[in-house]
C-alpha cells in the first residue's frame, strides 16, 4: 500500500476511534525513522507517537559513564566504543572531554574491531563499553567467547547490556502516561523473537506490532494497532514479516545465554528495574572489566543541571516540555543524552519537529 | 543504534565465521557467526558488522519495491 493510501486509512480509523491514542514507539531507530521520513506530520491530530526508552545511549546511568572515563584514565588502557557514547555527559565529563585529554578512546562500527584491538596491543588492555538491547548483545557476547577460546587475557566489556521487556513492563506498571498500543522495536524483535511480547498483550491488554523502519513499514503497523483497538483486540501482530519470526534467532540467543545473565539495572529516569539488565557470567569473569577493574570512585556526583531527560525518556513530556531544550541545550552543547545520542528523542525532536511540537 | 541493512553475502572464508559482503556496490566483511549456514548470494541483515537474520528472495524483493516507491514519491 502506498503512504498516501495508508495515511487515509489511518485517518478513516482514527476518526471511527473517536478519541486521542498514544502510541509508543519503543525504539529510538524508530523515533528518528518516524522523524525524518516526516510521517508524524501526516498523522491526524488524534494519533500521538510517543518516543519510548529504546535509546540505550539515554538510558545509560551517569554512574556507568564515570566508570568508563575512569579505566580511560587508568594507565596502560584502551578503550573501545560505539560512537554514540563520546559525548554523553557522566557526572565528571564525557568520553569527548577525556579523548581532549590525551586518553586512548577509540570508536569503532563493530565490536569485533575491539577484538583486533586488543591482538594488535597485546601489552595493553582493551575494554569494550557494551551498551546496547538485544540487538547488539548477541554480537558483545561472541567477542567475549572469542577471546575465551583465544586464550586473549586483555581484552574485557563493561557490560550494560540492557533488555526492552521489563521497560515496557515498567511504562504500563506506571501511572505517568497511558499507552494505548507499542510499535514493537524490529531489530530486537529479530533476536528475540515475537513471542516476548505476549505478556503485554495479557496482563496489560496493550496491542503490540513490530515493526520496520521505512516509511510504510511505520504507517502500515499504525493502521495495524488500530485495527486492533477498534476491534478491542490485544494481541502480537508481526509487520516486519522481512526479518522478524515468531521465535527469533535461536543462535543469537544461545551465545547470549552462554556469556551474560539477568541482573538489576539503573535506567536513566526510570531507576532500578529488576532483571532488566545483563551482566557477565562468572564462567567468563576475567572478561567482566566491572570486576578486573574494580572502581576506584563509587560516589556519583550529583548534576542538577535542570536536565528533563529522564521525563522525556518515560513519555512523561515531550522535549519542548524541558526548559533548556533549544536554549541551554541543543546537539552543539548537550546537556542530556536525549540530546546527544543520534536517536534520542530530543536530538530528534530539535532537528526535525515543527515549532509548535 | 539498532540500525541494520541488507547486504549479499559474496564470499565465505574458512574460519566459518568470515564473509565478504555487497552493501550497494561497497565489499566489506562481516562476521555471520549468528547465522544458521551461509552461503554464497545469501541476503543478510547486517548490524554493527555482523549479520543477525537471512533475507529469502521475496523479502528482497519486497523492500527493494518499498525502496522504489519512495523514490518515485521524491521525483
Amino acid at each position: 500500500m502506498t503512504v498516501d493510501k495508508l495515511v487515509e486509512s489511518i485517518s478513516n480509523k482514527s476518526d471511527r476511534i473517536g478519541r486521542t491514542v498514544n502510541l509508543m514507539e519503543v525504539c529510538g531507530t524508530h523515533t528518528m525513522a518516524a522523524f525524518r521520513s516526516g510521517i508524524r506530520t501526516r498523522l491526524p491530530e488524534q494519533v500521538r507517537l510517543l518516543s519510548g526508552p529504546g535509546c540505550p545511549v539515554c538510558v545509560t546511568s551517569d554512574n556507568y559513564i564515570d566508570h568508563a572515563i575512569e579505566l580511560a584514565m587508568t594507565e596502560n588502557t584502551i578503550i573501545t566504543t560505539f560512537g554514540d557514547m563520546m559525548r554523553v555527559p557522566g557526572s565528571r565529563g564525557s568520553l569527548s572531554l577525556a579523548k581532549a585529554r590525551g586518553k586512548d578512546i577509540r570508536v569503532i562500527y563493530s565490536p569485533q574491531q575491539a577484538l583486533v584491538a586488543a591482538r594488535k596491543n597485546p601489552g595493553r588492555e582493551v575494554i569494550f563499553l557494551g551498551v546496547g538491547f538485544e540487538t547488539t548483545t548477541p554480537l558483545v557476547a561472541w567477542t567475549i567467547q572469542n577471546a575465551y577460546s583465544r586464550k586473549m587475557p586483555n581484552y574485557s566489556v563493561l557490560c550494560a547490556h540492557k533488555t526492552i521487556m521489563p521497560a515496557m513492563r515498567a511504562l504500563c506498571d506506571s501511572d505517568d502516561v497511558r499507552v494505548d498500543g507499542f510499535l514493537c522495536p524490529g531489530h530486537v524483535s529479530v533476536i528475540t523473537g515475537a513471542e516476548i511480547y505476549k505478556p503485554l498483550c495479557r496482563e496489560y491488554h496493550a496491542p503490540c506490532v513490530i515493526a520496520g523502519f521505512e516509511p510504510e513499514d511505520i504507517l502500515l503497523s499504525i493502521d495495524m494497532l488500530l485495527n486492533q483497538i477498534i476491534s478491542g483486540e490485544a494481541s502480537v501482530e508481526i509487520q516486519y514479516t522481512r526479518s522478524v519470526t515468531a521465535a527469533g534467532n535461536k543462535l543469537a540467543q544461545k551465545c547470549v545465554n552462554d556469556v551474560f545473565k539477568p541482573c538489576d539495572a539503573s535506567w536513566r529516569g526510570m531507576g532500578v528495574i529488576p532483571s532488566s539488565g545483563l551482566s557477565v557470567r562468572s564462567s567468563y569473569k576475567e572478561y567482566d572489566a566491572e570486576l578486573k577493574f574494580p572502581r576506584i570512585r563509587v560516589s556519583e556526583v550529583k548534576r542538577d543541571t535542570g536536565c528533563r531527560c529522564g521525563d522525556v525518556l518515560r513519555a512523561v513530556i515531550t522535549p519542548s516540555e524541558c526548559g533548556l531544550f533549544k536554549k541551554e541545550c541543543t546537539p552543539d552543547n548537550p546537556i542530556g543524552p536525549c540530546m546527544v545520542s543520534s536517536e534520542g528523542t530530543c536530538a530528534a525532536y530539535y532537528r526535525y519537529s515543527r515549532i509548535d511540537e | 543504534m539498532c540500525l541494520a541493512v541488507p547486504v549479499k553475502i559474496v564470499s565465505l572464508s574458512k574460519d566459518r565465521y568470515t564473509a565478504v559482503v555487497d552493501a550497494g556496490g561497497v565489499r566489506r566483511e562481516a562476521n555471520v557467526a549468528m547465522i544458521e549456514e551461509p552461503q554464497v548470494g545469501d541476503y543478510i541483515l547486517l548490524h554493527a558488522g555482523f549479520a543477525i537474520q537471512k533475507w529469502s528472495i521475496d523479502d528482497v524483493k519486497e523492500y527493494n519495491e518499498i525502496i522504489q516507491r519512495r523514490e518515485d514519491s521524491i521525483e
